[in-house]
């Protein structure tokens, strides 16, 4: 009998073209994501180099961390070096025949919501992206990882990318996450358990009861978030849940393919006996939404808690690190964490933006009004988030609270485009990163989920979103 | 790639944990279409003002550090984004090496792309030479990749482990691309054998 495989290896094995011996595997690539900021070094490495892109047919690009959330300057974009980056993409694509999702094409948006969306991303898989939340496609069960500048080039001329094995692990997650937390606060608990570098070197499969119920939108949260742990990727195994969200999306297999597909991707589970490097359990029912304080992703508390004491850490080193970050955030250690005011609140990313975030964050905001010291924008993560968000009216919601409602794109997770905090301006934002400076120099980033961002907007604080008034 | 063999350089203290690539280049430089002309942004929040003007309190403005080829960092070191831009910035300021107790991977791999040698030692060992380098302006490290071994004036002395083929690639500035190609004919023939398999079907 065979040895008993997890779904990562599965993955992996079904992947080598080449594995020798104190060398790193050469795995082959069935889905390469572009975007305008991290391939202009590499098309031009190519052409340099006399070398041609492999497989334009795998390749897909669309335009996202630079361009601007204004209707008026989407189309006209008045930063030069920005706009010259995305005129680089077209011109790259264009010559070498990648397929681009344009702005105003209706497909154009963040890469890692796109990709699922059109069908592109599916089970078995492996994708990767010059780009560190690649990981949010391991949602489907795909092997999905963030790769550097070289690395795109490298996957342009051989469609292949040169990698050490990573190792193995496996959350398992039970019960049923209790009512107003979400994947969001998952994930957040998770890391700080971890810490932001306890998945250095593996490959995380989540797993439980609490996984399972979640939907793809969700579980697309957990595994983009995989990487602030420092994870390769994050995986889920497919399900019906999975089968069903891609089902008849643009890129899908049809006809009798379809069948074929659904009926290999039931393969991919881990089996039963699999063994794993690392073994983790966490009890969902516990769980509470989850306000980042400080300046890493696993700098987090429970809402009800406060900010923790630099006296409570385990060595010199964490105990510098919280200092630093404390006098970053401007806050005081005790501070109860609802009592910290805001002035701005960001809903969007590849994290929280896609059309079940922002229905999550526009229930709590309807009938109410945004604080009048806080600022809101809404971005959502594509076009066609952001048609489908209009379609079931959630853009009246949101702008009859007082947020703006913006047009798609990274936007405020990293300010590469005009949203940006000012100096000292704090935020609760839907995104991934919190690291000093992310959203503008001096900004303050608190991370939580769209329905806690979306109590915060309205209450200029955080709250318990558990305790929330709906008004619908 | 420029190859690196043997390496004497003066070190620079950065002795954080989880330095991340934002730090290490924000987000507001990462729009040139060019490999060149990131090291002027390396650290760009640390070590300027937003006037522009010089922060003194930063390890590499200081004068002993400013012509440092050597890092010393916290663990975790290049932990976040995958920006490249991250090692271009660090080798264009004069970075050769970086020496940490843990790297962040997407980070590894750049850094080994762009011929930067990174040394993973225990966390005694840099903590020791960050005091070290702190302590006696300038401190120089010579560094070994053949022997595996780095030592300083005073007496250290330790070895370090490295993937052989990293090794290997940084002892002779190895392009990747070319070395992956030479493997043309596998990459071809797994490519046929999908395409045959979907075909049966």
């Amino acid at each position: 009998m065979q040895k008993p495989q997890s779904l990562f290896e599965k993955v992996w094995d079904s992947h080598v073209v080449r594995a020798p011996e104190d060398e790193p595997t050469l795995l082959y690539i069935d889905l390469h994501l572009v975007h305008e900021v991290t391939s202009p070094q590499a098309f031009e490495g190519l052409r340099l180099a006399n070398r041609k892109v492999r497989r334009p047919d795998l390749t897909f690009a669309t335009i996202d961390h630079n361009v601007p959330t204004t209707s008026d300057e989407r189309f006209q974009i008045k930063d030069q070096v920005a706009a010259q980056q995305i005129a680089t993409l077209r011109k790259n694509c264009d010559a070498a025949g990648v397929q681009l999702f344009d702005i105003g094409s209706g497909r154009q948006g963040i890469v890692h919501v796109i990709g699922p969306e059109l069908g592109l991303t599916q089970p078995g898989k492996t994708i990767v992206c010059g780009d560190s939340h690649t990981s949010t496609h391991g949602a489907f069960g795909a092997l999905a990882f963030g790769i550097g500048t070289s690395e795109v080039e490298h996957v342009l001329a051989t469609q292949c990318v040169s990698q050490t094995k990573p190792r193995s692990m496996r959350i398992s997650v039970s019960g049923k996450l209790p009512e107003g937390t979400t994947s969001k606060d998952l994930i957040l608990e998770i890391i700080r358990e971890l810490g932001t570098d306890g998945g250095t070197g593996h490959v995380i499969e989540y797993a439980g009861e609490a996984v399972r119920s979640l939907t793809m939108e969700e579980r697309m949260t957990m595994c983009n978030m995989s990487i602030e742990c420092g994870a390769r990727a994050g995986m889920i195994a497919p399900d019906e849940t999975t089968v069903a969200y891609i089902d008849d999306r643009p890129y899908a297999p049809k006809g009798s393919a379809w069948d074929k597909a659904v009926s290999e991707w039931r393969h991919l589970v881990s089996d039963e006996g699999a063994t794993f490097d690392r073994e983790i359990f966490i009890d969902g029912a516990k769980l509470e939404p989850i306000v980042t304080w400080g300046t890493n992703p696993g700098m987090s508390v429970p809402v009800t808690a406060s900010v923790p004491n630099p006296e409570q850490a385990r060595d010199a080193s964490e105990r510098a690190a919280m200092i630093s970050a404390l006098e970053y955030m401007g806050l005081k250690a005790g501070t109860r964490i609802e009592d910290i005011t805001l002035d701005r609140v960001f809903i969007g990313s590849c994290t929280n933006g896609r059309l079940e975030d922002l229905r999550a964050a526009a229930k709590v905001i309807q009938g109410h009004k945004v604080h009048p010291n806080v600022t809101v924008l809404v971005v959502p993560g594509s076009e066609a988030v952001k048609q489908a968000a209009e379609h079931e009216g959630l853009d009246r919601i949101f702008k009859e609270a007082g947020a703006q409602w913006r047009e798609p794109g990274c936007s405020m997770c990293l300010g590469m485009n005009p949203d940006i905090l000012a100096p000292k301006q704090r935020c609760a934002s839907t995104s991934n990163r919190n690291f000093e400076g992310r959203q503008g120099r001096e900004g303050r980033t608190h991370l939580v989920s769209p329905a806690s961002a979306a109590a915060a907007a309205v209450a200029g604080r955080f709250v318990d979103v558990r305790d929330w008034e709906y008004r619908n | 790639m420029e190859p690196i063999r043997k390496h004497r350089g003066v070190v620079a203290p950065l002795y954080k944990e989880n330095v991340d690539t934002d730090q290490i280049i924000p987000k507001q430089h990462l729009k040139r279409i060019e490999r060149t002309g990131f090291g002027q942004f390396l650290f760009f929040d640390w070590r300027y003002h937003s006037d522009g003007r010089d922060r003194e309190d930063f390890v590499l403005n200081h004068e002993h550090f400013r012509n440092a080829t050597i890092l010393v960092a916290g663990k975790n070191f290049g932990c976040g984004s995958s920006r490249e831009h991250a090692a271009w910035a660090l080798g264009e300021f004069g970075f050769r090496v970086i020496l940490a107790p843990s790297f962040a991977d997407i980070f590894r791999n750049n850094a080994g792309n762009n011929g930067l040698l990174l040394i993973e030692l225990a966390e005694r060992v840099i903590q020791r030479i960050a005091e070290h380098a702190d302590k006696h302006r300038p401190y120089h490290l010579h560094v070994d990749l053949e022997n595996q071994t780095i030592a300083d004036d005073f007496g250290l002395s330790e070895s370090f482990e490295i993937d052989a083929f990293r090794r290997h690639r940084l002892l002779h500035g190895l392009d990747e691309i070319g070395m992956t190609l030479e493997h043309e004919a596998d990459i071809a023939r797994f490519e046929e054998r999908r395409k045959s398999r979907a075909m049966q079907s």
